[in-house]
């Protein structure tokens, strides 16, 4: 798919190094642990459905609610479930696995269009600016009742992309 | 035909109003003009913000079909297909109904007509395929028909930034959006997920014209400087066939006028809003607003004013007792203040204040 | 074009074909849906023409409050198509400045 020329100049992308700033950004020591949630969320918005949702009380937004959202997880640890990812009304959660394997990492993402895609797809990994910057595959679509159609799917992609993956393209 | 409250209006505002009163004993005769109830909810495919007391996490259009089924429950008379096109400084409210014209004789009133998209003027704003952003919502989201393939959105708010994701959704290509001002003005986590998607945000950027015969097959955008006057060079021809114009929404006030309702101009909230106090009621004694029509807001807010004037029509009619009343008022106040906090609420929450302020010091 | 399959709406519901006549010509609908979501449906974008430059018209807001879609309906001019649903042989024309009762 040829990419829209107009996006070099587009605005609203958020930096890495913006985002990593941010006191919940985790470390690399607490991604050395297992799946953790990053909410990419950096906006004083009323809004707190992350806190109300999260089984292991590891995410507080706390009073006012316009708080950003700290994820803390030093005695329970998030397990990486997803409930946050599905829930946030701004589709700004994501889980990232830095453990996946030796050479992936796995980037679960919020996904609500058609077609869906199949576990074993081959993609183009898309960052923040919508481009490509890298191969993968989707590892696992999870399409829950529960999740009230916003789907959850899992793509692998090399490790070194895993601070920039955050969506995803049909390869070939 | 007497009432005890008329509802105008069945969106969010007015159908939370007519919740609250009916729940507490009043007698409510809810309008309509349309064939079912519900406003604007059920295009807004989208989860809404808030917390749990707000219904965040949740669709608006689910949080639509519960509204209706509340008011089902509680007995709200739901008259659809009736057009109010009269509100008088006596409380009688002008219908027609598919059965012909007739007069409401209400005790008490709440005006929740919401509002309507503002235009931008253009060469070629006129040509079919040139609408409101949610105007395309509400083709894609409720009536399941896309305009058009290729799509330019005019305003990056959020209304801008949430139909560019909902096109997408319904299978159209967003070539660009383009915003005047140097920043998004909608939320970064609204503009960070059509970015991904490969929708470029031009900001500094504006529609010059948009060029076709019968429709639109083009449109002409430019850089503009820090005056808003468009940079000589910069200018683009984009092909699309879709123009979406996204530059904010003002009230649609005109019976609250025509009663004799007092107003004034505010920015923050959209422009021309009538007076209201604390509890919804108007200059007019005896007529609420609430929604959109007393300033541009979102659904929630809209709903936590509904509660607001059902509440304080059911005290005011005596069916609660007033203190239970003021607790309710509190609470409902209190989750509407939540709504209003941080830097994209400031300046409602202000200007509300300000509205407050200025009806109790008007001529009742 | 009709959305047939939406991440959120679903599959469109069954819905029973009903034919109007649009200047003259017959045009599949649903039923129930609205005169403008037909049009749109069919490709159709030009609604009316405008008294003095007979300039091309179509949809603006689409919830019946701005009047841009204003058509010809079983001979009734500024009928709002985006909120009037269609009816089985309804007559659907474009209308040309404030159009004209028959």
């Amino acid at each position: 798919m040829m990419e829209n020329p107009l996006l070099e100049q587009s605005s609203g992308v958020l930096s890495y190094e913006e985002l990593r700033r941010h006191p919940s950004y985790p470390s690399e020591e607490r991604y050395r642990k297992g799946p953790i949630a990053v909410i990419e969320c950096v906006e004083a918005i009323p809004c707190n459905p992350c806190q109300t949702v999260c089984h292991r009380t590891v995410i507080t937004v706390g009073e006012p609610i316009t708080n950003l959202p700290r994820l803390i997880d030093q005695e329970e640890l998030c397990n990486g479930c997803g409930q946050c990812v599905v829930i946030c009304p701004g589709l700004a959660i994501f889980i990232i696995d830095k453990t996946f394997s030796e050479t992936e990492a796995a980037v679960t993402m919020p996904y609500e269009f058609l077609p869906l895609p199949a576990k074993g797809d081959r993609i183009r990994g898309v960052n923040r600016a919508g481009r490509e910057v890298c191969g993968g595959y989707v590892h696992k679509v999870r399409n829950v009742k529960g999740y009230d159609r916003t789907v959850v799917v899992t793509v692998a992609v090399p490790k070194e992309f895993a601070d920039e993956v955050r969506f995803f393209r049909r390869a070939g | 035909m007497k009432t005890e409250l008329a509802v105008i209006g069945g969106g969010p505002a007015g159908l939370c109003a007519a919740i609250e009163a009916a729940q507490r004993g009043v007698e409510v005769t809810l309008v309509d003009e349309n064939q079912r109830a519900g406003g604007q909810l059920f295009k807004q495919i989208h989860r809404f913000f808030g917390s749990e007391e707000h219904l965040a996490g949740v669709r608006g259009l689910t949080i639509g079909e519960m509204l209706l089924e509340d008011a089902r429950k509680y007995g709200v008379k739901v008259a659809l297909n009736t057009v109010a096109w009269g509100l008088f400084s006596d409380r009688q409210i002008g219908v027609t109904a598919p059965d012909g014209v007739d007069t409401l004789e209400p005790q008490k009133v709440v005006v929740a007509t919401g509002a309507i998209e503002n235009s931008l003027s253009f060469p070629g704003w006129t040509l079919p395929n040139v609408m409101g952003a949610g105007a395309a919502q509400t083709m894609v989201n409720v009536h399941r028909v896309l305009p058009g393939q290729r799509v330019l959105i005019v305003g990056s708010g959020n209304v801008g930034l949430i139909v560019a994701y909902q096109l997408l959704q319904a299978g159209a290509e967003v070539t660009a959006v383009v915003e005047a001002l140097p920043g998004i003005s909608g939320y970064q986590v609204h503009a960070s997920k059509i970015v991904r998607m490969g929708v470029p945000i031009l900001c500094r950027h504006t529609i010059l014209r948009a060029l076709g015969t019968e429709c639109v097959q083009k449109a002409e955008i430019a850089r503009v400087d820090e005056r808003f006057n468009p940079v000589p060079g910069s200018e683009r021809l984009l092909d699309v066939d879709l123009i979406c114009i996204a530059v904010g929404l003002r009230p649609l006030a005109e019976l609250c006028h025509m009663a004799g309702v007092r107003f004034e101009y505010y920015p923050a909230l959209g422009g021309h809003v009538p007076l209201h106090d604390s509890t919804m009621q108007t200059t007019l004694p005896g007529v609420y607003v609430a929604g959109d029509v007393s300033g541009i807001e979102e659904a929630s807010s809209a709903m936590e004013e509904g509660r607001l004037a059902g509440i304080a029509v059911s005290v005011a009619l005596g069916k609660v007792d007033p203190q239970a009343g003021a607790k309710d008022l509190a609470e409902a106040g209190r989750r509407l203040r939540a709504l209003r906090l941080g830097p994209y609420g400031d300046d409602r929450h202000e200007a509300k204040e300000k509205i407050v302020q200025s009806c109790g010091q008007g001529a009742r | 074009m009709r959305v047939l399959h939406h991440p959120i709406l679903g599959d469109a519901p069954a819905a029973r074909a009903v034919t109007i006549h649009v200047d003259g010509r017959p045009v599949q609908a649903l039923e129930g849906e609205m005169i403008a979501s037909a049009l749109t449906a069919a490709g159709i974008k030009r609604f009316r023409t405008t008294s003095r430059g007979r300039d091309p018209r179509g949809i603006f807001c689409a919830i019946g409050r701005c009047t841009d879609c204003v058509m010809e309906v079983n001979g009734r001019p500024n009928v709002r198509t985006c909120v009037t649903p269609v009816e089985a042989g309804m007559t659907v024309n474009t209308q040309v400045g404030l159009g004209v009762w028959k």
